[in-house]
């Protein structure tokens, strides 16, 4: 209890310092964010149809997601130094394999009848893709994305390490500091962030999945 | 009309074709069924008359115009296209599923609106209570419905249908055959048919086209298959019952008239030969009275098959 009482008597004493950090962390995690579908989704697109690029798409992919947060943002230090712009870069390239696999996954599992409906009622490849498969695809890439938002958005707590800014750097001033407030705002702040991007693009995509296929 | 000449289809690595040489004509407005044992080209056949497939050789005319010059997509628009898993488009509501055709036509709303309607009603579905509908709101036998309509929506003179009603349990199989039967009489369609069930196929096909490893082995008039099939193979296909089955095709007013009177239960005037034989074995009688006068005799039942 005393604990919480540091972390709000913290919070009541520095409310600007909080609140650029949640926006920093959000234009982290967006930005990034966006980045990473801006790739996955289009390439998942290009390579969903064949079968040799679909795979090793998938398992690049596979290897990119078992490399923890903290060594791709390492590794991209040297090559990009610190700061906000390698911070996004890592954190769509941890966005990438999901929306990337559930993409591929997606199209590759769209109904095969109504594929072939499409093509025998003589809508062209595009319509096909525009109208059938990619709406088919839609809950599988929506679930890709929430998985992707829900990582980006914990990893983007890292992004203090190569002075990306954002949530975490309260937590490691408030350890560097010796400041329990400070620093437990910042990590209860992180965790909340994740839980909410998980339960509201959780809603948003069951929601989806009863408008593409009624159940 | 269709009108396919020598068309083959061989596929890359196999050692022989899928299709072999195949010439059919199917006059306009009337229907004709592929059948034949699983494998023996059927749907290849179907699927090359809309470009599905490329054929390997031979040639396609739809209505006198040569099928594989058209540009393929303009081609399936004006052809519609029936399969077994219907392939509704599960994101849209049964009115859109139905409008799909006339859309990529780019009619106008109030005329696809106005089709969607008519097409439904045709299929026995109420457009008030179905337009709004999602497919899975609906039972296989409506989902077959649906597919039906938006294989018409277009007013297409020509329809392909692979195993239409495969998928739906016998009883709601016969009545969807029965009313497809009387809109293809009805809209005066040419159909080409494909189905693996002897019955169906002389059911709604006019002629019916035997294939097998890739090869027509008889193509004829419905009755006259049954009558007379080509060879041992075709016999066999058929099955033991064919002569049952050909009964099937004719109205009891196929007979010469009797006017001697018969006692027992009467026969509605619809009924077919096959019905009245049923009828004449259940009553254990030699002749059973017809609704409105007249009677049906046995003797008259099996000089007619014997004839053919
Ligand atoms: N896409 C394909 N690639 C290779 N072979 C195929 C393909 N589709 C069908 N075949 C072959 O063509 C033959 C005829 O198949 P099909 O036309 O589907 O038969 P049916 O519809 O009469 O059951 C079969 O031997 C089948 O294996
Ligand atoms: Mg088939």
């Amino acid at each position: 209890m005393e604990i919480l009482a540091q972390a709000t008597g913290w919070l009541r004493a520095h409310p600007g310092i909080f609140l650029e950090a949640v926006g920093d962390h959000l234009l982290l995690s967006l930005v990034g964010l966006a980045i990473g579908v801006a790739v996955a989704l289009p390439a998942g697109i290009a390579v969903a149809h064949r079968p040799r690029a679909a795979e090793a798409a998938t398992a690049l992919a596979g290897a990119l997601r078992t490399i923890p947060s903290l060594a791709v943002l390492a590794a991209l230090l040297p090559l990009l130094g610190v700061g906000f712009t390698p911070s996004v870069l890592a954190l769509a390239l941890l966005a990438l394999p999901p929306v990337l696999v559930n993409t591929v996954v997606g199209i590759q599992g769209a109904d095969p009848a109504a594929l072939d409906a499409a093509r025998g009622l003589g809508m062209t490849g595009w319509q096909r893709a525009v109208r059938v498969e990619l709406p088919l695809a839609a809950p599988l890439i929506f679930a890709g994305l929430r998985v992707a938002a829900v990582q980006v958005v914990s990893a983007a707590a890292l992004a203090t390490f190569i002075g990306g800014g954002g949530l975490g750097d309260l937590v490691t001033q408030g350890l560097a500091l010796l400041d329990t407030g400070r620093m437990l705002v910042g990590a209860i702040a992180i965790a909340l962030l994740a839980l909410g991007t998980e339960a509201g693009l959780g809603m948003l995509e069951r929601h989806l999945a009863q408008r593409v296929r009624g159940t | 009309m269709i009108e396919l000449r020598g068309l083959s289809k061989r596929w890359p690595g196999a050692d022989r074709d899928s299709v072999a040489e195949l010439t059919l004509e199917v006059p306009e407005g009337t229907s004709c069924a592929l059948i034949g044992p699983s494998g023996s080209g059927k749907t290849t056949t179907l699927r090359m008359v809309n470009r599905l497939i490329e054929p390997s050789g031979g040639s396609i005319r739809i209505g006198g115009k040569d099928a594989l010059r058209m540009d393929a997509v303009t081609l399936r628009r004006r052809i519609g296209y029936v399969i077994q898993d219907v392939g509704l488009f599960p994101h849209w509501s049964v009115a859109a599923n139905v409008a799909t055709v006339p859309r990529l036509l780019g009619w106008d709303t109030a005329r696809i609106d106005r089709r969607v309607t008519e097409v439904l009603a045709l299929v026995g579905l109420d457009p008030a209570r179905f337009a709004t509908r999602r497919p899975h709101q609906l039972s296989g036998g409506e989902r077959q419905r649906v597919g039906v309509a938006r294989a018409l929506a277009g007013d297409p003179p020509v329809l392909l249908m692979d195993e239409p009603f495969g998928a739906v349990d016998p009883v709601v199989r016969g009545r969807l055959q029965e009313e497809v039967l009387r809109l293809l009489k009805q809209l005066r369609k040419t159909v080409l048919i494909v189905t693996h069930d002897v019955a169906e196929a002389v059911r709604l096909g006019d002629a019916v086209a035997l294939m097998r490893d890739g090869r027509l082995v008889q193509h004829a008039p419905a009755a006259a298959m049954l009558a007379r099939p080509a060879d041992a193979f075709a016999a066999e296909f058929l099955g033991a019952d064919r002569l049952l089955l050909r009964l099937s095709l004719f109205p009891v007013t196929a007979l010469p008239t009797r006017d001697a009177p018969a006692d027992g239960a009467p026969l509605p005037a619809d009924a077919t030969l096959r019905d009245a034989l049923a009828a004449l074995l259940a009553a254990g009688a030699t002749a059973l009275p017809l609704v409105g006068g007249g009677s049906v005799a046995l003797a008259d039942i099996l000089a007619f098959a014997g004839k053919a």
